[in-house]
C-alpha cells in the first residue's frame, strides 16, 4: 500500500487559547514496501504525522492517503477501521499498553479485536512469542511480572499479531541496552524483507537511519523539508545542521579522513562495514603511490 | 585522596514470591574516591539501579557494608548522607516534585529546614549552574526532557552534595537533551570537583569518565580506565554491551588489513593514528 | 468542549485581585458566601450582583471569557429561574398561558436565587482564575494551621493536594497516549452496547493504574532521596506576604456586611 500526503497541515486544540499548530503543509510519499525513517529534531512534528497514517488523527488541512483511502478532516470514524488493521503502530514506550493478565492474552488483543477467531489469535501468539525471542513459558505469566525488555517484546509482538502490512516504529528502542536495541532493529528489519511489510521508523539515531533505510524523510518545525535516500540526504551536512540534526557517525568520519587526504575516498560509507573497506583501500591506494 | 564510597562484599535480594529469589546484588566490593568520575555499565538488569538505591540507603544491605562519607550508612546516619549527595533518575517527569522550576529546586533545602533567607540565593545558584534561570516559573509539563533533568540537577546540587549519582539520568532523552546534560555534568566536575558516579548505557558518557565499572548479573566484572575496559571489545559484547565507534571502526580496519596500533576510542585519534602511521613515515 | 471551560482554571494576570495574598483572598470568599446569605430584598441583591461585578472589573477578566467559559453553569442558572417561575404560586398572579401560571413571588424568588448561584459561582471563579493552584494551596495549608493542634494532617494534605494538581497534565497526557495505542490495536470504544463499552474501558484503566502507581512509586522514592520526612522541622520557600491590600480587603467586606445589614429588610 502507497502513502502520500498532500499539503497535510494539522492544529492541537483547535479553538482554544492553547491551540497549537504542529503541522504545516506536509508533503511526501512512501511507497509500498520500502523502508522509510523519518527524522527531526524534537517537537518537529514526527509523531503527529504518524499518528494521521492510521487516522488516529485527522488532518485539519490537505489529504493522507493510504492505499485508497483518503483521509480528510471530514472522513468518519467507521471507515478508519479497516486501515487501522493494515497499520501497526510500535509506540514509544510500548510496554505501556500492556494490561491483560497473562502475555498470550495481550498478545491476541489486537487480532481479535480485528475479528480474527481466538483459535487462530492463539496460535499466532505463541509464533510470536518464539519469533521474539522470548522463553516459552512466558505465555501463561502476566506482562507485569517480565523485566523491561521482555515486556517491549511482549507489546511488539501484540501489534505483530494482527499482521499490519504497514509497520510504523516510533522510536522503538529507547530505555534498552546495546544488545536489545541491536536485535529488535535487526528484527524489524528481517520482518521488513521477509513479509515485505512498509516500514517506517521515526529515530533520533542517524546511524539506524542510514543502515536501515531506503529513504528518508526530514522534518523541521511542522513541515517536510528535505527527503531522499540516505546517500542523498546525508550529502547536505549544512542542512542538516540548519534542522539541527547531525550526521551518522560513520559519514562523519568519512568527512574526516576525506579533509585529511584532500580527496573523496568514494561513495557515502552507511554502514561500518563499508567504511572500513573504503578507507582500507584508500589507504592501500595511498600507499602504493 | 580521599575516599568517599566505598562497598564492601554488599549482597542483596528482593524479597519476592519468587521459589528461588535471586540475588539482584552479588558480593559487590569497590571504592570511590574523592573527585574520581565514576560510570557503571552492564546490560538491562544487571543490578545498578539496584546499587544506587543501595547507596542512597533506601535499603539495607542483607550481606556486606556500605561506607559514605566515611561512616557506614545506617538508619541513623541515613539522613545525614543523603543531605550530601544528589541522585538524579531516568524518568524526568516522575521525580518533578515541585509544581513551578523554583520550588523543584527548593524541596530538598526545604526538607533540610534551610532558613528561607538562604534558601533564594541557593535555588537561584543551582539553577544557573544548569543554564536554567530563565526558567523559575515555569511547570514541568512545559519543559523539555534534557530541561526537566537539569532542574532536577539543579534539585541536587541546592544542598551542595559532595557526590552526584545519575541513574540513566540521559536514556529517555533525544541526543540534544542528552548533549545539554551531559555537558552541564562535565561542568560542575571541572568546576567544582564534584564526585560523579554515572550509572549509562551511553558510550560518550562512559568515555568522560576517569574509571568504569561493569557489572553482569549483579556481580562487578571488570573494574578499569575506559581505555582499559575497552580493549576487551568481545569479553563486552558476550555480554550485551556495546564498543565505543571508534573501537568498532579499527577493529574493522584491521580485518580489512590496516595497521593500527593501539586503541582509540574517539575519531579523532583514530583519525590522528591512521594519519601519522601511513603519511610519517 | 472541556477544554473551553474556565471554571476551576488559572490564568495568570497582574490585577489588584492577581496581587493579593492567597489567604485574603480566600478568606474572603469564605466570609463572603456566608454573607450572601444576609441578602433578603431587592437592594441588598442588587448590591451583592453590583460588588461582584466591580470584583470581576478590578480583576480585568473579560465578561464574554467568563460567559463562554461558564455556559454550562450559567445554563443551571437559568434552569433555576424557570423553575422558580413556573412552581412558586405565591403573590399576586401576573401571567395566565394554557396550565402555565406565573406569579410575583415566583418571579421574585427565581431572581433572588439565580442571583445568590450567579455570585457565588462568580466569586469562586475569579478566586481560581486569579490564584495559582499552587497559592491556594499555600494559603489553604497557613489558613488550616490552627487544626494541626487537632491533629488535622494539614501539612500532608497540602502537599497532597499540590502533588495531585502537579500531575494532572501528566496524567492527561499519560491517558491520551495509552488510548491512541489502544485503538490502534482495534479497541473500539464508541460502539456496541453498554455492556461491551465497559468492557472496552478496561484495556484503558489497567495501563494507566499501573503507570499511576509506578509514578507514585518513583516519586516517593525521589522524594526521599531529597530528604523529605514529613512536615516535622521543614522551612517554606514560598513565603506569603500580607500587605496592607489585603487589610484592606479585610475592611472592605467588614464595610460590605454593614451595609448588607443596613439595607437588608426587617424581620
Ligand atoms: N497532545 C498535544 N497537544 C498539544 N500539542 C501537542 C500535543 N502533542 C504534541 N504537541 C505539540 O506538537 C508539536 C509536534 O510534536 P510531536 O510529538 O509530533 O514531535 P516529535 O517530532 O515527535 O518530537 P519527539 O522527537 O520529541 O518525539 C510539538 O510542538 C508539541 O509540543
Ligand atoms: N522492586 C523490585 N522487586 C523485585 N525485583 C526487582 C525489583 N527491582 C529490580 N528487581 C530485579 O533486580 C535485578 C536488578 O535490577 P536493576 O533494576 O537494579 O537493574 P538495572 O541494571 O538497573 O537494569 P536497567 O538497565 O534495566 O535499568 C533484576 O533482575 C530485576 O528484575
Ligand atoms: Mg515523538
Ligand atoms: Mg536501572
Amino acid at each position: 500500500m502507497d502513502i502520500s500526503f498532500q499539503q497535510v497541515g494539522y492544529s492541537y486544540a483547535v479553538g482554544t487559547p492553547f491551540e497549537k499548530r504542529a503541522l504545516y503543509d506536509v508533503n511526501g510519499s512512501i511507497a509500498s514496501g520500502s523502508y522509510t525513517a523519518i527524522i527531526g529534531h524534537t517537537g518537529s512534528g514526527k509523531s503527529t504525522l504518524l499518528l494521521h497514517l492510521n487516522g488516529l488523527l485527522k488532518p485539519t488541512d490537505g489529504v493522507v492517503r493510504v492505499g485508497d483511502v483518503n483521509i480528510t478532516s471530514h472522513t468518519k470514524s467507521k471507515e478508519l477501521k479497516t486501515i487501522r488493521k493494515q497499520v501497526g503502530i510500535v509506540f514509544q514506550f510500548p510496554e505501556h499498553q500492556l494490561f491483560e493478565e497473562t502475555v498470550e492474552k495481550d498478545i491476541m488483543f489486537g487480532p481479535m479485536n480485528f475479528g480474527v477467531p481466538a483459535e487462530e489469535a492463539r496460535t499466532r501468539a505463541h509464533e510470536l512469542i518464539k519469533l521474539l525471542g522470548l522463553p516459552e513459558d512466558v505465555a501463561k505469566k502476566s506482562p507485569f511480572d517480565l523485566s523491561g525488555g521482555q515486556m517491549r517484546r511482549v507489546a511488539i509482538a501484540g501489534v505483530l499479531a494482527f499482521q499490519p502490512s504497514i509497520l510504523i516504529l516510533d522510536e522503538p528502542t529507547a530505555g534498552l541496552d546495546p544488545r536489545g536495541r541491536k536485535e529488535i532493529m535487526e528484527l524489524f528489519y528481517t520482518l521488513h524483507k521477509e513479509q515485505n511489510l512498509t516500514t517506517i521508523l521515526v529515530t533520533h539515531s542517524m546511524e539506524d537511519a542510514a543502515q536501515y533505510a531506503d529513504n528518508i524523510l526530514v522534518m523541521h518545525e511542522g513541515r517536510s523539508v528535505l527527503s531522499g535516500t540516505p546517500e542523498e540526504v546525508f550529502s547536505n551536512a549544512d542542512k542538516l545542521s540548519e534542522y539541527r540534526l547531525g550526521l551518522p557517525r560513520t559519514v562523519a568520519f568519512q568527512r574526516d579522513i576525506e579533509k585529511l587526504f584532500g580527496k573523496s575516498i568514494g561513495r557515502l560509507a552507511l554502514t561500518e562495514d563499508q567504511l572500513a573497506i573504503a578507507v582500507s583501500q584508500a589507504l592501500k591506494e595511498e600507499g602504493e603511490r | 585522596m580521599k575516599e568517599i564510597l566505598s562497598l564492601d562484599h554488599v549482597s542483596y535480594t528482593y524479597e519476592t514470591e519468587d521459589e528461588k529469589p535471586h540475588k539482584a546484588i552479588d558480593d559487590v566490593s569497590f571504592t570511590v574516591q574523592d573527585g574520581e568520575w565514576i560510570a557503571i555499565v552492564g546490560h538491562n538488569g544487571s543490578g545498578k539501579s539496584t546499587l544506587a538505591k543501595l547507596m542512597m540507603g533506601l535499603m539495607y544491605p542483607n550481606e556486606g557494608k556500605i561506607r559514605v562519607f566515611l561512616e557506614e550508612l545506617n538508619d541513623e546516619t541515613v539522613w545525614e548522607i543523603r543531605s550530601r549527595m544528589g541522585i538524579v533518575f531516568q524518568n524526568p517527569d516522575n521525580q518533578f516534585v515541585g509544581s513551578t522550576v523554583q520550588d523543584d529546586v527548593a524541596f530538598s533545602l526545604e526538607n533540610n529546614g534551610v532558613p528561607f533567607e538562604k534558601m533564594v540565593p541557593r535555588v537561584l545558584d543551582s539553577l544557573a549552574q544548569v543554564q536554567m534561570e530563565e526558567f523559575l516559573d515555569h511547570e514541568p509539563h512545559h519543559l523539555s526532557g534534557g530541561q526537566k533533568q537539569r532542574v532536577a540537577i539543579a534539585g541536587a546540587l541546592a544542598m551542595e552534595p559532595q557526590m552526584l549519582i545519575l541513574d540513566e539520568a540521559t536514556s529517555m532523552l533525544d541526543p540534544q537533551g542528552r548533549d545539554e546534560v551531559i555537558r552541564v555534568v562535565d561542568d560542575l566536575k571541572r568546576a567544582k570537583g564534584l564526585t560523579v558516579l554515572s550509572i549509562t548505557h551511553d558510550l560518550e558518557e562512559v568515555l568522560l569518565a576517569d574509571r568504569v565499572i561493569v557489572m553482569n548479573e549483579g556481580k562487578v566484572m571488570m573494574t578499569g580506565k575506559p581505555e582499559e575496559i575497552f580493549a576487551h571489545g568481545d569479553v563486552l559484547e558476550s555480554i550485551g554491551l556495546d564498543l565505543p565507534f571508534a573501537s568498532r571502526l579499527s577493529r574493522e580496519l584491521r580485518k580489512h588489513g590496516v595497521n593500527i596500533q593501539g586503541e582509540h576510542m574517539t575519531e579523532k585519534e583514530l583519525v590522528n593514528e591512521l594519519w601519522t602511521s601511513h603519511f610519517n613515515k | 468542549m472541556l477544554e473551553k471551560m474556565i471554571f476551576g482554571r488559572y490564568v495568570p494576570g497582574n490585577s489588584f485581585v492577581h496581587k493579593l495574598d492567597p489567604r485574603s483572598k480566600l478568606l474572603f470568599v469564605f466570609l463572603f458566601i456566608i454573607a450572601v446569605f444576609l441578602a433578603n430584598n431587592t437592594i441588598t441583591y442588587a448590591l451583592l450582583l453590583a460588588f461582584t461585578v466591580l470584583v470581576i472589573l478590578i480583576a480585568r477578566i473579560r465578561f464574554y471569557f467568563l460567559f463562554n467559559g461558564l455556559k454550562p453553569i450559567l445554563f443551571l442558572v437559568v434552569f433555576t429561574l424557570l423553575m422558580h417561575f413556573i412552581f412558586t404560586k405565591e403573590g399576586a398572579l401576573l401571567f395566565e398561558w394554557k396550565f402555565i401560571k406565573i406569579y410575583e413571588e415566583g418571579i421574585r424568588q427565581g431572581i433572588y436565587i439565580s442571583i445568590r448561584f450567579l455570585v457565588l459561582v462568580l466569586m469562586t471563579t475569579v478566586l481560581t482564575l486569579t490564584t495559582s493552584p499552587i497559592s491556594i494551596t499555600d494559603g489553604m495549608e497557613t489558613l488550616l494551621n490552627p487544626f494541626k493542634k487537632l491533629k488535622l494532617p494539614v501539612h500532608e494534605l497540602a502537599l497532597m493536594m499540590s502533588i495531585s494538581l502537579r500531575f494532572i497534565p501528566t496524567l492527561m497526557d499519560e491517558t491520551d497516549k495509552i488510548l491512541k495505542a489502544q485503538l490502534a490495536r482495534g479497541s473500539d470504544l464508541t460502539s456496541g452496547t453498554i455492556k461491551q463499552r465497559i468492557h472496552a474501558v478496561v484495556p484503558l484503566l489497567v495501563p494507566l493504574f499501573v503507570s499511576a502507581f509506578k509514578r507514585a512509586e518513583d516519586l516517593a522514592i525521589a522524594m526521599e532521596v531529597r530528604g523529605y520526612r514529613g512536615g516535622e522541622g521543614r522551612t517554606r520557600y514560598r513565603q506569603l506576604a500580607w500587605k496592607n491590600r489585603d487589610t484592606f480587603v479585610i475592611f472592605l467586606f467588614a464595610f460590605l456586611v454593614a451595609v448588607l445589614f443596613w439595607l437588608r429588610g426587617g424581620n
